[in-house]
């Protein structure tokens, strides 16, 4: 029984541990060895990088709720609030229902000129430990975007100064998540921007081979017409920014029935698919563009017939799809150079597309895996988690 | 029971399932001739995935040994174990496909948007998972025990090293195809033997069990001891002993022993005369009513939290599939459930012995060689003994499969497939450590709380999740912890013996009707308590989960 009480108690403890090792490790960085200045400084370092995070949201109440009371103990005052142009996001401290209802009127000013202003109050409750404020401007781009205000019980110059930088590093904070914001509206754009990227090459390509099988074969003039029709339609879709495994799958499938329609017998395609994954949401037309790449490096160009394997397998919470083909590979210098963005444009522009929409969807360990040479072809490998908040085909 | 037999069943049976599993059924073709998407796994194939995944030990030797001790109140289980179906087919099962989730810790974090209930939900998929594992790894020992004799560690690692080494191979590739394959193996291994067994029943005159008294036994017994035990009689029980009793040496001697505990050392042999009254144990609880719907509750609202089943539905490629699936799941356990009954019956009649020695569970493993003996008797018990190993195999490797998923994503650090092959080894290492050192809860009651705490935790999250605006993380977290919290700890203390015996015990064992409750109240009045707390996108995912999927995307064309 003893044991079997260790065996449940072991868990427990290694779990307790675990929080009390992670909440001293995150403690041991603020309480370090050091003089007391030093102390203060890591004190407010820290304070001010958790006040940090929610603020690269925007400046939302939820944002301001999150953060008003780092900001607060950052300056050290009994009350402080945020506002945005119209209203007030969040009061932290006290005072709420003496002060609160004059605040957008006492900042107006300031939101119309910019600058920093102090005022004194009055109030009707004699214990109120409010009795004078400063008010400072939060710009992004020389736009006031909303203002901070600080309360004391007297005047203090030192808080005007205080306020004042809390106000810029909290400006900062607004212009980052306006950068992020900008950032995922460029990659939104660049994701409209390869859906009509169909090259037209492989259009006209298409046309003249269903062209050449129309007095001799017909009927496989009519199908890959129609295989073509599908095709279009899946790739210039409107709606929905994901998709899943199995329709990208088809759509690639329909892809390659053109392409073989051009070369034949040149091109011989193995495709190895766990049924499991098929359900798996992921970015529209982001495996497309890969197997594009291999068909152009695998047989474009080559005399000998080329070889294109495409699997996917379940990995436990991901599914792994590998995309290889036996072409004239790459050398990984050059590579290298078309995944930083500085490589001759015409090269592989889809591979660092599709690497770049993965990674802002999925994070940094979810970039493409090649594996290429010269003269040994290439081997593409995505990894594909089956869930990820917001992913939905 | 010729060894032979039993080993070599048992030994194709581990060797298909890494076979299959690591090289497997892959669909592999050229493109010409190949449509993908209508390769999904459809509801048919993916139903008797799921039923291989879920017809575990408990079910497939465990049902058997309570029928055979307490007789036809136990038949709650397979009722319990099936109609957990129902109740995931009608709230459950279509959108929880539909929200896109495939483990519960995702589905948390869609629902509520929240990564600290995602965490919580998490450590409770792991303790659920563990709690489950520890009886399948059990009745593994337990089934090579009765079968070749070898020590009672040997099953448990046995399994477990099969698990680590297939997913370790090829991380179970084509894992539909495996579980598939080893529902119907398990069916096939129960059905076949008990035709025969019906007719040998019939031609010994078809003589009724008997359950309001002790069962008597048909033929001379011996009783082999193999561990130190303790047991307690409601009834004498005259026997020749050959070891020692209660600190007594005995030679060959008859004796009585009086009601009221005794302790027989490992070794002993107690010879048993025919028609000797095999005197049953004591009841198992005070309060067998109660302990019933305990049962009830907990199987019920269990089985759409058990981590396993979740992350099958994935599999199916919508809503309306995942509910067809469902349906043709309830169909298939039912009729496998038809059959461990008639086990425990004939156990009764023919094998009462075991319910001495604790052993209950080993009925459905002797019964062929008690009743057809002959080189038909083994061929048959190796083909019991083969489906009892698929039983552990199968839900033991999707337990793991689902822990290792869960420790890979939200407790170890993020490095890929290398560390999901990591995880593995500790999702199953905790569980085996826990099957080697406790003992002696059998192995339908072990299971029973698995089901206690997932009815107390995961029900609840997925019920009010998927049918109620007002959850927010808060109230999700409370419910978790006060409900699943609860039933977690009472599942505790009961293992660890802690609990007195009576009311409080019962209380204790069977936490389900009172934890269940105290998790729903406390995430609704939590909830309630916390409105501004309600995720912004609640009405999205409110949408997602209950619309079918075409018009959910927008109404675009979809093939």
């Amino acid at each position: 029984m003893t044991l079997a009480a260790l065996l449940f108690l072991g868990p427990l403890l290694a779990a307790a541990g675990f929080l009390l090792g992670r909440r001293t490790a995150r403690q041991g960085r603020t309480s370090d060895v050091g003089t007391p200045v030093e102390h203060a400084t890591f004190e407010t370092l820290h304070t001010a990088s958790l006040a940090a995070p929610p603020l690269r949201a925007g400046l939302s109440s939820e944002a301001a709720r999150k953060s008003a009371r780092g900001l607060r103990s950052l300056l050290g005052t009994d009350a402080l609030c945020l506002t945005d142009r119209d209203t007030i996001l969040t009061w932290d401290g006290a005072g709420e229902q003496h002060h609160s209802a004059h605040v957008m009127d006492q900042v107006r000013a300031l939101i119309d000129t910019g600058r920093d202003t102090a005022f004194a109050l009055s109030c009707d409750d004699l214990d109120c430990p409010l009795r004078w404020a400063v008010a400072v401007p939060l710009t992004v781009d020389h736009r006031v975007l909303g203002t901070l205000v600080a309360y004391a019980p007297r005047e203090s110059a030192v808080l005007a100064r205080a306020a004042g930088e809390v106000g810029r590093w909290v400006s900062v904070q607004l212009e980052l998540a306006e950068l992020d914001r900008s950032r995922t509206r460029l990659i939104e754009a660049e994701i409209k921007a390869l859906r009509a990227q169909i090259s037209p090459h492989f259009i006209f390509n298409s046309l003249a081979a269903i062209a050449s099988f129309v007095r001799t074969d017909p009927e496989r003039a009519r199908e890959l017409l129609l295989e073509f029709a599908d095709f279009t339609r899946y790739s210039f879709r409107r709606h929905g920014d994901f998709t899943t495994l199995a329709d990208e799958l088809h759509s690639i499938d329909q892809y390659l029935a053109l392409v073989r329609a051009r070369f034949g017998d040149r091109l011989s395609v193995t495709l190895q698919v766990a049924p499991e994954v098929l359900p798996v949401a992921l970015p529209f037309l982001c495996l497309q563009p890969l197997v594009e790449n291999a068909v152009k490096h695998g047989i474009e160009g080559a005399v000998t017939a080329g070889r294109i394997t495409i699997s996917a397998l379940d990995v436990g919470n991901e599914a792994e799809v590998v995309i290889e083909d036996d072409g004239a590979g790459m050398d990984p210098e050059e590579l290298r150079r078309i995944l930083r963005g500085d490589g001759d444009p015409s090269g592989g522009i889809g591979l660092l597309n599709v690497d770049e929409r993965l990674r802002q969807v999925y994070g940094d360990a979810y970039g493409l895996v090649i594996e290429t040479g010269i003269g040994v072809g290439m081997k593409v490998t995505a990894r594909i988690p089956k869930y990820r908040a917001g992913v939905h085909s | 029971m010729s060894q032979t037999y039993a080993v070599v069943a048992v030994t194709a049976v581990v060797l298909a399932t890494v076979l299959v599993g690591g090289f497997g059924l892959r669909i592999s073709r050229t493109t010409s001739d190949f449509y993908v998407a209508s390769r999904t796994v459809g509801p048919g194939l993916n139903a008797a995935a799921i039923s291989g995944e879920y017809l575990s030990a408990a079910s497939f030797l465990g049902i058997a040994g309570l029928v055979l001790v307490q007789g036809p109140d136990m038949l709650w289980y397979p009722v319990g174990y099936t109609a957990g179906y129902l109740v995931l087919l009608l709230f459950v099962a279509a959108p929880l496909r539909r929200s896109g989730a495939y483990t519960l810790p995702d589905f948390a974090e869609g629902r509520l948007e929240s990564r600290a209930v995602r965490r919580l939900v998490s450590v409770f998929v792991v303790g659920a998972g563990w709690l489950y594992l520890v009886p399948q790894l059990q009745g593994a020992g337990l089934t090579l025990k009765i079968l070749t004799g070898a020590p009672g560690w040997l099953g448990p690692v046995l399994v477990a090293a099969v698990v680590v080494l297939a997913v370790a191979a090829g991380g179970m590739r084509s894992i539909t195809f495996v579980q598939a394959f080893q529902y119907w193996l398990k069916l096939t291994a129960l059905l076949i033997p008990v035709f025969f067994l019906v007719l040998a029943w019939r031609g010994d005159g078809a003589p009724r069990p008997v359950y309001d008294e002790p069962a008597a036994l048909r033929h001379q017994q011996t009783v082999r001891f193999a561990d130190t035990l303790t047991l307690r009689l409601t009834d004498p029980l005259p026997a020749r002993a050959d070891g020692t009793v209660d600190g007594r040496r005995h030679d060959g001697e008859a004796l009585t022993l009086p009601p009221g505990e005794h302790r027989v050392e490992a070794g002993t042999r107690l010879a048993l005369a025919e028609a000797t009254r095999v005197p049953g144990s004591a009841a198992r609880t005070e309060h067998p009513l109660y302990a019933t719907y305990g049962l009830i509750v907990a199987t019920f609202l269990g089985t759409m939290g058990l981590p396993h089943v979740v992350v099958r539905f994935y599999t199916s490629p919508g809503g309306r599939e995942a509910r067809r699936a469902t349906v043709v799941v309830l169909a298939l356990i039912g009729a496998f459930y038809l059959l461990p009954p008639v086990y425990g019956a004939l156990g009764r009649l023919y094998a009462p012995e075991l319910a001495l020695t604790g052993d209950a569970d080993a009925a459905v493993l002797l019964l062929p060689e008690r009743l057809v003996g002959g080189p038909g008797g083994d061929l048959l018990g190796a083909l019991v003994a083969g489906g009892a190993f698929a039983a552990f195999l199968s839900t033991a490797s999707g337990l793991t499969m689902a822990v290792a998923g869960v420790l890979t994503q939200d407790v170890l650090p993020s490095r890929g497939v290398r560390h999901f092959r990591l995880a593995t080894p500790l999702a199953i290492c905790v569980p085996l450590i826990g099957a080697l050192l406790v003992s002696g809860v059998p192995v339908a009651d072990a299971v029973g709380m698995a089901f206690a705490v997932s009815a107390s935790s995961f029900c609840p999250l997925l019920v009010l999740g998927i049918w109620w605006r007002g959850l927010t993380p808060p109230g999700a977290a409370a419910g978790l912890l006060l409900g699943g919290g609860s039933a977690l700890l009472a599942v505790a203390a009961t293992v660890l013996g802690a609990a007195p015996p009576g009311l409080l015990h019962a209380l204790l064992a069977w936490p389900a009707v009172w934890s269940v409750p105290v998790g729903f109240l406390a995430m609704i009045g939590v909830s309630l308590a916390t409105p501004g707390r309600i995720p912004a996108g609640t009405n999205a995912a409110m949408t997602r989960f209950h619309l079918p999927e075409a018009l959910a995307r927008g109404g675009g064309a979809r093939r």
